[in-house]
């Protein structure tokens, strides 16, 4: 009797089992939820459910079926979350994930789970899509070396600075990120005559304040989080007055929303990155008007982060491709990723379309901090560059032989 | 000191001879060899300052820590929580009344009255039981941050002093003699270290005077030596633990204020806090005022002259300076054998 009642209710969860599989797509999402970038993995889920918002939770028929599983940004929480979602809950794609070495992590995981797809959340590292790319694994952002494109050519010939000392975090995303910079700085013919890498997490910047030379025209910083608004505290109590350039994370919703005065120091930074706060394209309008209604204004910041829009563009790229194959995925993802592979998407921050290696060619903006009549800060758009290709406009054996980001890459003293 | 002198008459001559050589860097105008050494002078200085200061910082946290761990052997792992929100209230006071003086005292009573809380209603509960009590700690510190989470978000607080505080001020420092005039050129330095700093060694030399000089010193001490026994003769020891308890936890919260105030309040703070004074005790010596002094200035100087002169290796500096002490001199260069 046990045992047949056993049987039965195992029958009923396997039939209600395929049942499921049959008219709804599960989609896993991985997101740091945890840990040092809790917030940040928040807006980008934000920006994962605004996409999903407006598609009415539906692609191709089918309803979408979201499990979403946290991760601490560190490569092994993001491997453990994607083979939860995979192996264990059985998804049929996965989006994410968010930080760059979790990135690298995911490129290899991929490799050894061919018949599922994955589509970067928003992680920036060059070497994802750059050195031995998976063919299963999609990015529609461009790398940290892309968004800082356009920086350096706009500092030297609109702002005239010819000399920079720099002063960024010594970890892989730093290192890229600068790349960017440095590439079209050195190029226009300025010189970057100091260079200080400091460590992760560095919280007094005193000494290092005192250290920077005072004959150069702009400091570059290429920090983020607690460590930027660290910096520019002790900046400003220090008196410095320099010009300054800041990193794609200098600037960014986490610094310019912190509480305190030490942000009103970036005010005229010059920066880049993928999306610029205030820019005026009606599809860019949209974005922020469906992302500011999806959420109450204490729940969300005052306009969707760059990871928002990661994850949103992430997200709508898989929801127009579910409709195309008509939530059919039944080819092994075939028909799917085909169409992932040759999407020109029209996304909020101007048209992203993939290269070879399933890395996206897409918009950077050079932006301006401002200070709003509101009183709070956003970027301004003061250049756009389209088209920028991960190796920056270089031939690709050219790019290939500068090597890999790290600190003394690029050099132009 | 007469008697070390006599008793070491080398190593007295060595601690003399780099002493004098630090002054003399601090107050010399540095000759061109030694700035192609070691580069210029300014950087030097501001090191050294800004590790004296921060070594401040570090004694504030650290002081009550080493206090109630000297009292009760309760390893207070939920110091850094106690600090964390100090940071808050701190933000909150200063910001809504605009008296960025006003969210010292507040801070101090109101972290002051968690530990009063703590004290009585978890520790008291399981005095003696040293494991349990650590262990508890523990599971306060995770539930604190999660509900500071909740309640603040996870924004970068900075505190803002008042305007007087804020810019540097010119020292009568030397870093260096101008190339056309020959005028000498003066350090400039943020003031509001230099009065945090202050206020830091004005604390410590009050916590020594109260500890040394007054009859609750006494009973402190006395209670540090042997508990029981003091409780044996009289002494209402359970108000001596919530005094201390509640003074300890109070000058966490006062560090709070001071650490928003030249750093950052984030979630996150509260472990690198309570990693720094777990440094700063192990390195002075548990259970020592004064070895909680040496300890901070120690582990704030090494982190600030190697940020500067060896970034890469300078995280890991302290924790050398940690194995070192470890290895020679187990109680800390200020504890007590045994």
């Amino acid at each position: 009797m046990r045992r047949y009642l056993l049987a039965t209710v195992s029958l009923a969860a396997m039939m209600s089992a395929t049942a499921a599989q049959a008219d709804s797509i599960k989609v896993g999402v991985l997101a740091t939820l945890e840990g040092t970038y809790t917030v940040l993995g928040e807006d980008g889920v934000r920006g994962l459910k605004t996409a999903l918002g407006e598609a009415g939770n539906k692609a191709g028929g089918k309803d979408i079926e979201v499990i979403i599983q946290s991760t601490d940004a560190s490569p092994d929480s993001a491997v453990r979350g994607a083979r939860k979602l995979v192996e264990q809950d059985k998804v049929d794609f996965v989006i994410g994930p968010l930080s760059g070495s979790e990135g690298i992590a995911l490129r290899d995981y991929a490799k050894t789970q061919p018949q599922t797809t994955i589509i970067n959340g928003i992680s920036g590292a060059q070497e994802t899509t750059f050195v031995d790319p998976a063919p299963n694994f999609f990015r529609f952002n461009m790398d940290g070396a892309q968004w800082g494109a356009g920086l350096g050519e706009y500092v030297f010939n609109e702002k005239g600075w010819k000399t920079v000392a720099t002063v960024a975090e010594d970890y892989s995303f730093a290192y890229t990120n600068f790349l960017g910079f440095a590439h079209g700085y050195c190029k226009s013919g300025g010189k970057i005559v100091e260079r200080q890498w400091v460590p992760l997490g560095t919280k007094d910047f005193g000494s290092i304040i005192a250290a920077l030379p005072d004959d150069v025209d702009a400091i570059y910083l290429g920090l983020g989080g607690g460590d930027a608004v660290n910096f520019l505290n002790q900046y400003q109590q220090a008196g410095g007055d320099a010009n300054l350039i800041g990193g794609t994370i200098m600037v960014d919703g986490t610094v310019l929303s912190s509480k305190g005065e030490a942000k009103k120091a970036l005010v005229g930074t010059p920066s880049s990155g993928p999306q610029a706060d205030t820019w005026d394209d009606p599809n860019w309008q949209k974005f922020v008007k469906s992302y500011q209604d999806a959420f109450p204004p204490e729940k969300r910041f005052p306009s969707p982060s760059l990871l928002a829009t990661g994850y949103y563009n992430a997200t709508s790229a898989a929801l127009q491709c579910l409709g195309k194959v008509n939530g059919d995925l039944s080819d092994g993802h075939e028909g799917f990723r085909g169409c992932l592979a040759s999407l020109e998407l029209n996304a909020p921050n101007g048209t992203i379309k993939l290269d070879g290696n399933r890395q996206a060619i897409g918009t950077n903006f050079v932006t301006e901090v401002v200070e709003q009549d509101d009183g709070t800060l956003a970027n301004k758009m003061v250049a756009k560059i389209e088209g920028v290709t991960q190796t920056l406009g270089d031939d690709e054996g050219e790019f290939r032989k500068l090597g890999l980001p790290s600190r003394d890459i690029l050099k132009c003293d | 000191m007469r008697s070390f002198i006599d008793r070491r008459p080398v190593w007295s001559l060595i601690i003399f001879c780099g002493v004098a050589f630090l002054l003399w860097m601090i107050f010399s105008v540095w000759p061109a060899w030694l700035i192609d050494l070691i580069g210029r002078k300014k950087v030097f200085l501001n090191a050294v300052f800004n590790g004296v200061t921060l070594g401040g910082l570090y004694f504030l946290v650290a002081s009550g820590f080493t206090l109630i761990f000297g009292l009760m052997r309760n390893v207070n792992l939920a110091h850094g929580s106690l600090y964390l929100l100090g940071g808050y209230v701190g933000y909150w006071v200063a910001s809504t009344t605009g008296f960025w003086l006003l969210a010292f005292p507040v801070a101090f009573i109101v972290v002051g009255a968690v530990g009063v809380f703590l004290q009585i209603f978890v520790f008291r509960r399981m005095e003696g039981d040293d494991l349990r009590q650590t262990l508890v700690t523990i599971g306060i510190s995770i539930i604190m941050a999660d509900l500071m989470l909740w309640a603040f978000g996870g924004d970068f607080y900075n505190i803002n002093p008042p305007s007087w505080l804020g810019g540097p001020v010119e020292t009568f420092f030397v870093t260096g003699v101008k190339r056309s005039s020959g005028d000498l050129i003066f350090m400039k330095y943020p003031i509001v270290r230099l009065v945090i700093f202050a206020a830091a060694v004005v604390i410590g030399v009050g916590m020594w005077l109260l500890l040394n000089r007054t009859q609750i010193g006494m009973l402190i001490r006395a209670g540090v030596d042997d508990r029981d026994m003091l409780a044996a003769t009289g002494a209402r020891i359970q108000l001596v633990f919530v005094g201390v308890f509640a003074f300890g936890a109070g000058l966490a919260g006062l560090a709070g204020v001071v650490g928003g105030t030249f750093q950052t309040i984030a979630p996150g703070e509260d472990i690198r806090f309570l990693l720094a004074s777990l440094v700063v005790v192990i390195v002075g010596g548990m259970g020592s005022i004064t070895g909680a002094a040496i300890g901070a200035l120690i582990i704030g100087l090494a982190e600030q002259i190697g940020s500067v002169y060896f970034p890469t290796y300078a995280v890991v500096l302290t924790f050398l300076i940690m194995v070192v002490v470890l290895a020679f001199r187990p109680q800390g260069l200020m504890g007590r054998g045994g």
